[in-house]
């Protein structure tokens, strides 16, 4: 018989690394998604595949570039966040699981900076 | 601690499908798809802060008809896993968890998705 008190046993059992962060933030991601990707699908509709100075005028609008700013940061975390899930579930081998979530880590912060450095650079016509 | 062959959690193959899990898996397949096109929406991006002749070649890309197709795909996935995700907070908060909500909600976002995506379209054309 144990002389532990439950608590002491379910001490350092559980996961403990980050599930609740990664719930919350893919859920405050998600909310703010909601209305960024209904400006950005009626917003760009008008003008995609349209000629670069319309376009370049378009994204040269304080409210579309701050918008186009924030879309792309939400939506590459929030992406991050889901592909992470769905690599912890499917990829079996320890090693591989690990290779993926760096890569994708390491994808997300370079198109993710990639994009918003494009965005400012055509705001502030340079 | 390493588990010796079992199957991972979503085990799709022996998984008798139902709208519910349909509409659960379209969720992360959407989710992939729209993260694969948000890296196409960084090329959009890039092409347009880096000069006039990439933008435009970018451009004949997208008129393509193959272009054209991944747009809407891009578009469709977006409208679903909005309409899904925003079942998918309600759920988080407790509500509409019984199953016959469950399928009508179900029902409400494939066809919502279907009508913002041809709303979409056709305001591209207009």
């Amino acid at each position: 018989m144990s002389l532990q008190t439950p608590l002491a046993r379910a001490r350092g059992l559980g996961s403990s690394k980050e599930g609740l962060h990664h719930w919350t933030a893919q859920r405050l991601t998600a909310i703010a998604l909601v209305p960024l990707s209904l400006w950005f699908i009626f917003s760009t509709v008008s003008v995609i595949s349209k000629d670069y100075s319309t376009v370049t005028l378009w994204l040269q609008a304080h409210f579309n570039a701050v918008l186009m700013l924030l879309f792309i940061t939400a939506m590459y975390y929030h992406a991050a966040l889901g592909l992470q899930v769905v690599i912890e579930d499917y990829v079996a081998s320890k090693w591989q699981k690990i290779g993926c979530l760096v890569l994708i880590r390491f994808l997300v912060f370079f198109a993710g900076l990639s994009s918003a450095l494009a965005v400012i650079k055509v705001y502030l016509g340079l | 601690m390493e588990s010796v062959n079992r199957p991972l959690s979503p085990h799709l193959q022996v998984y008798k499908p139902q709208l519910t899990s349909v509409l659960s898996i379209t969720h992360r397949a959407t989710g992939v798809f729209l993260s694969i096109g948000t890296l196409l929406l960084s090329c959009w991006l890039v092409s347009l802060a880096t000069n006039e002749i990439t933008f435009a070649k970018l451009n004949t890309y997208i008129s393509a008809w193959y272009g054209q197709i991944i747009l809407i795909g891009f578009v469709f996935s977006l409208f679903y896993h909005l309409c899904n995700g925003i079942r998918h907070l309600f759920w988080d908060a407790g509500i509409g968890l019984n199953i016959e909500t469950t399928y009508k909600t179900g029902y409400a976002v494939i066809t919502a998705a279907i009508i913002l995506t041809i709303v979409t379209y056709l305001m591209g054309c207009a």
